[in-house]
């Protein structure tokens, strides 16, 4: 009874920013999301736990449709943005990537200088109009992604030419640049230094006044300190999703109580 | 149970890491030797590659050089007005010359027998270059003319080496006789050897005068026909290979013209040939042996090549960066033409200079168009007719001039594959410049 109320009163209290409702998804015959349904709130971040394989990057790709570039990719569902479907055939992917960023598992930043890194997304939407505005934006951007001190000296040096820690932030900082609604993390901190994770969670928890923030993480400390909402994922299944409090401390689901506490994965 | 364990834990010897032991001599032994067969192969490799190049430099020097007779000739009024009146013209300017010749040969001491038959071994029918200047030039009528006439070929042979007096026979084209009379000119400082422009400048000649031969127009030939390849091959193959390799979905039918490409480019060039006669000037009704239809039939070899290594390279440029710039709301085509492409262009580059190259040195295809030497007697006359106006191509010249019976093209044959190597090279080192300056942009 008092879970019931619990989630209800967290609905209340933030709007619903992605609806997805019996999510599959097939990588040619294998099923790899099998009928997963989750709200996930706005001004909140949302983890995805799991162990892995599970399927976690395939439904994190699902919401700002990435998986369109995977030709034996298959999506069936439900997946609404703001009650918006963007599986509809009138959505561009193009203009939905640009409201769902999205920071990848592997470093990947551009071949190009780090000031080009952040102003690319930028430029190609039109943000801003003199030379001026841009760079306030990547600075701003760099800012965020807490990384400005270490390259403010170098905005022209290649991006390729950073750290696996320090690329990490640029493409964080990249994400944010071009102002999303909804950020999409799949694993950010896992070539990051405790220092630069403190960082990005710091930055993570900034974000949430603004974004919806949905991050993929191994770590449970991580999903439990930067986290309000936590989904577990397991053999493609959406086991479990709650207050992370909740799923860390009084888990429904025994498969989930075996994960976080180092049983299964 | 501590003593059972060390029974069945046989005691282990220690090995200084000093002292090799035999596996790892073996393992290092085996290394050697293969270090040892890729050295080998590469000193084999190198070796027939000194032996190409001194055989090719050798054989071909001679076509650059040329012998020359340079005298001072007057011709006055009256010889020019009496030569005119003549029947056959040009033999009176030449008896005029060559009593001229004989006259000052005499006063030089020269003793050597040349009649009129001699002189015209030596330096082929000249009245007609003379009578050429002189009614061409009629002021210079009085006045003493520097004039260089170049020596028949026979007479190049001969400073070559190619031509010995052992070996001579006595032919219409020369005698053992004439060869005292070249080094007595040559003694005399009037036949000279000198830098042979009309081989790099001129067109091809008549079967009867390889000294006059000359691979300039072919060059140009060559260049308009690179020009058609180029701007066809370049655009259509990174465009179809743009679409194959980022746009096309995976199917039955992408998998089909994968493997059709694959298969172009193995087709044999002599194919292409027929097909471009077929096409091109049957069908099409384009003109013969035109530089625009060698072109065309060049892109349609080419373009596989180019499309393949255009592919290799899209596919080698990482899918984290597609990923990356998609993820920040870039279209797919912004996403190809501002990362994927700058990223490809050198391997795009370096394939097509590759495939540039290969049709520049193509020779049968060339050969079914009517593409073959001496159809250019000059250059073209303006830029649009480079590409419509019959001529020849490099390596197709080269192989008119080796099939020749006449072996003083046979120097000619050399000299025209040094030019031609000469170009290859340039497009090489071309591509790995472009090559370096893309790629620094890592
Ligand atoms: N491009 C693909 N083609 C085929 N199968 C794929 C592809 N990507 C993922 N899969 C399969 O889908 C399943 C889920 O993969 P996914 O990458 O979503 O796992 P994950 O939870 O993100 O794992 P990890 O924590 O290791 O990143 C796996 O079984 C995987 O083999
Ligand atoms: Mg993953």
């Amino acid at each position: 009874m008092y879970d019931v109320l619990h989630t209800e009163r967290n609905v209340t209290q933030n709007d619903v920013k992605i609806n997805a409702q019996g999510v599959q998804v097939y990588y040619g015959d294998t099923h790899a999301i099998k009928d997963v349904s989750v709200e996930i709130e706005d001004k909140t971040v949302t983890a995805f736990i799991g162990p892995s394989g599970c399927g976690k990057s395939t439904f994190l790709r699902c919401l700002n449709r990435m998986n369109d570039t995977i030709d034996i990719c298959r999506v069936t569902g439900d997946i609404r943005i703001d009650g918006e479907d963007i599986y509809d055939k009138r959505v561009d992917p193009v203009q939905l990537r640009a409201k769902v960023g999205m920071v990848f598992q592997k470093p990947n930043p551009f071949p190009k200088s780090i000031y080009d890194n952040i102003a690319y997304g930028p430029r190609i939407h039109g943000m801003a109009s003199s030379k001026a505005e841009l760079d306030e934006i990547v600075e701003r951007s760099l800012r965020r992604g807490a990384i400005w001190d270490e390259v403010k000296d170098r905005l022209q040096a290649p991006g390729t030419g950073l750290s696996g820690g320090q690329q990490q932030r640029l493409c964080i900082a990249r994400a944010i640049a071009t102002e999303p609604e909804v950020l999409l993390m799949d694993e950010p901190c896992s070539a990051l230094d405790p220092i630069a994770t403190a960082q990005v969670e710091e930055l993570i928890d900034e974000l949430r006044s603004n974004y919806s923030v949905v991050i993929v993480t191994h770590s449970m400390q991580q999903a439990a300190r930067v986290s309000q909402k936590t989904a577990f994922f397991h053999l493609g299944n959406l086991v479990e999703y709650g207050d992370t409090g909740k799923i860390f401390t009084n888990p429904e689901d025994s498969r989930t109580e075996s994960y976080i506490t180092g049983r299964i994965g | 149970m501590t003593d059972m364990k060390n029974a069945s834990d046989a005691p282990r010897k220690r090995i200084s890491l000093t002292e090799t032991d035999a596996h790892t001599r073996k393992r290092n032994a085996s290394e050697a030797r293969f270090k040892a067969y890729g050295l080998g192969a590469i000193l084999i490799g190198l070796f027939f590659l000194v032996v190409l190049a001194t055989s090719i430099i050798r054989s071909g020097v001679p076509a650059f050089t040329r012998t020359v007779l340079e005298v001072e000739f007057t011709l006055t009024q009256e010889q020019f007005d009496a030569a005119e009146k003549q029947l056959f013209k040009t033999k009176a300017y030449q008896a005029v010359f060559i009593d001229a010749m004989t006259q000052k040969l005499t006063e030089d001491g020269v003793t050597a027998s040349f009649d009129n038959a001699a002189i015209e071994r030596l330096l082929g029918k000249i009245g007609n270059d003379l009578r050429g200047h002189y009614t061409a030039n009629t002021g210079d009528l009085g006045k003493s003319v520097n004039f260089i006439l170049p020596a028949s070929s026979r007479v190049d042979g001969y400073f070559n080496g190619r031509v010995t007096r052992d070996t001579l026979v006595d032919s219409r084209f020369l005698q053992l006789s004439d060869l005292d009379l070249v080094d007595a000119l040559h003694d005399a400082g009037l036949l000279k050897q000198g830098f042979n422009w009309t081989f790099i400048t001129g067109a091809d000649s008549g079967v009867d005068n390889p000294g006059g031969a000359g691979i300039g127009a072919s060059v140009v030939g060559s260049f308009f026909m690179m020009l058609v390849v180029l701007v066809l091959s370049l655009p259509i193959g990174v465009a179809a290979s743009i679409y194959l390799e980022e746009f096309a979905p995976q199917n039955r039918w992408t998998d089909l013209i994968e493997v059709n490409i694959s298969n172009l480019a193995a087709v044999p060039s002599i194919v292409f040939g027929i097909l471009g006669l077929a096409v091109f000037i049957q069908f099409m009704h384009l003109p013969q042996s035109a530089p625009l239809v060698g072109g065309l039939v060049l892109t349609l070899m080419t373009l596989p090549t180019i499309i393949i290594s255009t592919r290799a390279s899209l596919k080698s440029v990482p899918p984290s960066i597609r990923d990356a710039a998609l993820g920040v709301g870039a279209s797919k085509m912004q996403a190809v033409f501002h990362h994927v492409l700058p990223l490809a262009m050198p391997g795009i580059l370096t394939g097509t200079i590759i495939g540039l190259a290969q049709a520049l040195g193509e020779t049968a295809p060339l050969l079914l168009i009517g593409m073959v030497g001496f159809v250019a007697r000059g250059y073209p006359d303006g830029f649009m007719d480079g590409f419509v106006e019959p001529n020849s191509a490099m390596p197709a010249q080269i192989y008119t001039w080796a099939a020749r019976a006449d072996v003083s093209f046979y120097d000619k044959a050399w000299g025209g594959i040094i030019i031609l190597l000469m170009f290859l090279l340039t497009m090489n080192i071309i591509a790995i410049i472009l090559r370096r300056r893309f790629e620094r942009r890592w």
